[in-house]
């Protein structure tokens, strides 16, 4: 049947398609299946009982209750295996490895820009090893964008609110298309971008190569220079002490009591909810006097900053 | 088919702007709706042949997305939301019931004027910049665009009541003007699923109406509600707006279902197979469509379970839409099946249907939508449910009911031809997007990789067939007004009580209150001779 799945969908190029693929060959056939029954059936019927046809027509019954028991259940029970099929890959792809290599993904009408660890940007041409699980952590700069790169089978709306993440692993050294899956105005069909898979070694040549060439410094020191310049330090210590606010040393992925009780994780969204409207959770203890830096910080720089409070382990 | 009938007792632009028949209204929502589509169907074959070839053919990128998002807009709240139940569902509702008029006559002709203000709204935005955010509104976008989107915002709220109005009056209608005898089993089943239509009209288009207010007050008052810049959530927009719009789909595809459940009893001379069966599905299918809305947001970064959640949700609709397939197939079973052109075009529904439903399950299983998600494959699908299902299924109720709405036969030789154009060209059109769509084209798309050219040729191809088959069904229909009135009064042997008042029926419909004392598809047994050989044709 591979003919067939060269014919419906792209080449495979990560570990998801050769997930994601068997269930959709399923489907194709199960699907296939109950269309030529219900076509067969019907052509059958008009065939052998058109009006004036020479058949025994006798009086077939008005209801059967075993028949239609038995046509409720079988595809109950076959929609119950498909859906814990389609769980079992949904869970997978939204689960990154820990040991993932991040890349930063902001969409803008109508581009994609990808920020490296080590401070290399590039815009809508993305380069990645094989074999090596990326995870893309996400943002919109405008209105909600769609990262779908179909050779993957992957797709993640993108949202000016919010980082969302998808992750993969390439199987094969290749070039994929990036498109933008989510309506977003003129250029919409335009905003395409490109993978490379490439070899380790050669991804790591190209990482260098380009970092020379890269406009500014890697993420966690711009982070650094943030942290500084809008005067981060003045409330927000590196060494545990107690200031106005919470000090930065060792929050990232830690449990925080809030002022109401709840306990949150320091995650991405929490810093960034936290920098951006500093008012939605207050930490036990102190006041909420922090004013918010929304419009004041590009994306690149708010991502940059999190990096940096990443590292005050 | 001599005497007055509804079209002809009152003459005049007046009678006909006043009246509170609901077979007039009925009358004027069917050409409303049909010139609705009209237009909806050109601006559909301008963006076929725009996507011909991979970048521009004919227009620019802005009137692209305008044509797509006007075209979605017209089909579904001017064309497909009010076709079948405000024009067919008014004519024929109290006729079915055996009832004078509907419940409230005077909230029904509101309906229409409400139907027809919104619509000139909407088709005012055209002339006033256009809208370029899709018919799904989604923000930000739509808060930050620019063009008539207050405009069209208002006119779906307008147009929400209008189509609430409808719902509650013939939910009304049902309960309390049924024929005597006419208990709740024997109602003909296009009753049931207008009834379960009208419920979701009245249930989930109050929600719309609140989004799309909303949004309006965003968009002119700057109050931060689905933007984030001004603190609001834009997923919170998808939300509200599938809370109404994924049970608009049944809102769409019941009363489509509704007249399969007449045509194919009444062409296979057989007793509908599992009439509860059918009737309890549609009442199943409108309340397990209120909690799947989150199927069309797989990707939003709504939280895994929530997604699992709504994919188990959405898999159990499956079932009840499988058994009114099964149902419908079983009842030509030992039939007398006689091909007339309802008949032909509800078995086409059931084709159609059948490739629109089955290819859902692709869409509901969580891992095989994330690839599908937002490409062709979702466009062919939902056309396949929507224009395969639905407006197919009004073209066999509009066969159906053509004699007693109007009094004509139209050329039955014509209709065939029509109806081959019909299938062949929908098919080529469709068919050819689920496979553009699994092999990665999005939807919306302007310009497109030039791989997937070939396939968009064949899918422009199949709707030129397409229109050449919609051509000529509006040429032998209107032909037919043009005759002197040659309908009998019951031209298919139906039983359903409109059959038994003339074609075009009286103002008051009856001459007499009808008494029911049996079910809609009870059929006098077949004589000896005809039960081996069928009726004569």
């Amino acid at each position: 049947m591979s003919w067939l799945r060269d014919l419906l969908v792209p080449p495979q190029g990560s570990t998801f398609a050769h997930e994601v693929d068997p269930l959709f060959m399923f489907l194709v056939g199960l699907t296939g299946f109950f269309f030529l029954l219900i076509a067969g059936l019907t052509g059958w019927f008009i065939l052998r009982y058109r009006r004036g046809s020479r058949v025994r027509r006798g009086v077939a019954p008005t209801h059967n209750t075993a028949l239609e028991l038995l046509w409720s259940l079988i595809p109950l029970a076959l929609v119950v295996v498909i859906f814990f099929w389609g769980v079992q890959g949904y869970i997978s792809a939204a689960v990154p490895p820990a040991d993932a290599l991040e890349i930063k993904v902001i969409g803008k009408r109508w581009l994609w820009e990808f920020q490296y660890p080590n401070g290399l940007r590039t815009v809508n041409e993305m380069r990645v090893p094989v074999n090596k699980p990326i995870k893309l952590v996400m943002i919109s700069e405008d209105v909600i964008h769609s990262f779908y790169v179909p050779g993957f089978r992957i797709k993640q709306d993108v949202l000016p609110s919010r980082y969302t993440q998808l992750w993969f692993e390439a199987t094969q050294p290749g070039v994929h298309s990036v498109l933008c899956a989510e309506y977003c105005g003129r250029s919409h069909s335009d905003m395409l971008a490109t993978i490379h898979v490439v070899s380790q070694e050669e991804y790591q040549q190209w990482l260098e190569a380009g970092g020379a060439v890269g406009e500014g410094l890697p993420l966690s020191e711009l982070g650094r220079l943030v942290y500084e310049r809008y005067g981060c330090d003045a409330c927000h210590s590196l060494d545990g002490t107690r200031l106005e606010g919470p000090s930065l040393r060792g929050v990232f992925g830690k449990p925080v009591l809030l002022a109401d009780g709840q306990r949150v994780i320091a995650d991405e969204n929490y810093l960034r909810e936290s920098i951006l409207n500093p008012q939605a959770k207050i930490v036990a203890g102190y006041q909420p006097v922090m004013p918010t830096f929304q419009g004041l910080l590009s994306e690149r720089e708010i991502n940059a900053l999190i990096e940096f409070i990443k590292e005050q382990k | 088919m001599t005497g007055a009938n509804y079209l002809t007792e009152q003459r005049g632009l007046r009678s006909w702007l006043f009246t509170l028949d609901h077979k007039r209204i009925g009358v004027m929502y069917l050409w409303s709706t049909l010139l609705a589509f009209f237009l909806g169907g050109v601006l559909a074959m301008l963006i076929r042949l725009e996507l011909l070839t991979p970048t521009r053919t004919l227009m620019d990128a802005d009137t692209y997305n305008k044509a797509f998002t006007l075209h979605g807009a017209i089909m579904i709240f001017l064309f497909i939301i009010p076709s079948i139940p405000a024009a067919l569902g008014n004519f024929v509702l109290p006729l079915l019931l055996g009832a004078r008029d509907v419940a409230f006559p005077r909230l029904n002709l509101a309906s229409y004027y409400l139907y027809v203000a919104g619509a000139l709204m909407a088709l005012a935005s055209m002339i006033t910049g256009g809208i370029d955010t899709g018919w799904t509104f989604y923000t930000p976008y739509s808060t930050s665009t620019g063009g008539a989107v207050n405009l069209v915002t208002l006119a779906v709220f307008v147009l929400g009541f209008s189509s609430i109005f409808t719902g509650v009056n013939f939910i009304a209608t049902t309960h309390k003007l049924r024929a005597p005898g006419m208990n709740w089993f024997r109602m003909p089943l296009f009753v049931w699923g207008i009834y379960a239509t009208a419920i979701i009209q009245i249930l989930a288009t109050p929600v719309l109406g609140i989004t799309v207010l909303l949004l309006f007050l965003e968009r002119v008052f700057g109050v931060g509600i689905f933007d984030p810049k001004l603190g609001g959530d834009p997923v919170l927009f998808q939300h509200f707006f599938w809370f109404y719009s994924h049970p608009a789909v049944y809102i769409m595809i019941l009363p489509g279902m509704a007249i399969i459940s007449e045509v194919i009893p009444v062409f296979s001379r057989r007793p509908i197979f599992g009439y509860r069966a059918i009737a309890f599905s549609s009442v199943a299918i409108a309340a397990v469509s209120f909690l799947v809305w989150g199927h069309h947001m797989y990707v939003s970064g709504q939280s895994v379970l929530a997604s699992a959640l709504f994919s188990f949700l959405t898999f159990l609709v499956a079932i009840p839409s499988a058994v009114k397939v099964f149902n419908w197939v079983a009842t030509m079973y030992k039939g007398s099946i006689w091909l007339q052109a309802p008949m032909i075009y509800a078995i086409m529904f059931l084709l159609l249907f059948a490739i629109g439903g089955l290819t859902g399950l692709f869409l509901g299983s969580l891992a095989v939508d994330v690839h599908l998600h937002d490409t062709y494959f979702v466009v062919a699908h939902f056309h396949y449910v929507m224009m395969g299902g639905t407006f197919i299924a009004f073209l066999a109720g509009l066969h159906y009911w053509w004699p007693k709405m109007f009094g004509r036969m139209y050329s039955e030789r014509w209709s065939r031809i029509a109806a081959a154009l019909v299938f062949v060209g929908f098919n080529a059109t469709f068919l050819a997007q689920f496979v553009m769509g699994s092999r990665g084209m999005p939807r919306r798309y302007y310009n497109y990789l030039p791989e997937f050219q070939a396939l968009h040729v064949v899918s422009t191809v199949g709707s030129w067939i397409l229109a050449l088959g919609l051509l000529i069904t509006a040429g032998y229909l209107l032909a037919s007004l043009r005759k002197r009135p040659d309908a009998p009064a019951n031209p298919w042997g139906g039983m359903t009580l409109e059959w038994q008042t003339s074609s075009p029926p009286p103002t008051h419909n009856f001459a007499a209150v009808p008494v029911v004392d049996r079910g809609p598809y009870d059929f006098p047994p077949l004589e000896a001779e005809e039960e081996l050989a069928g009726r004569p044709a």
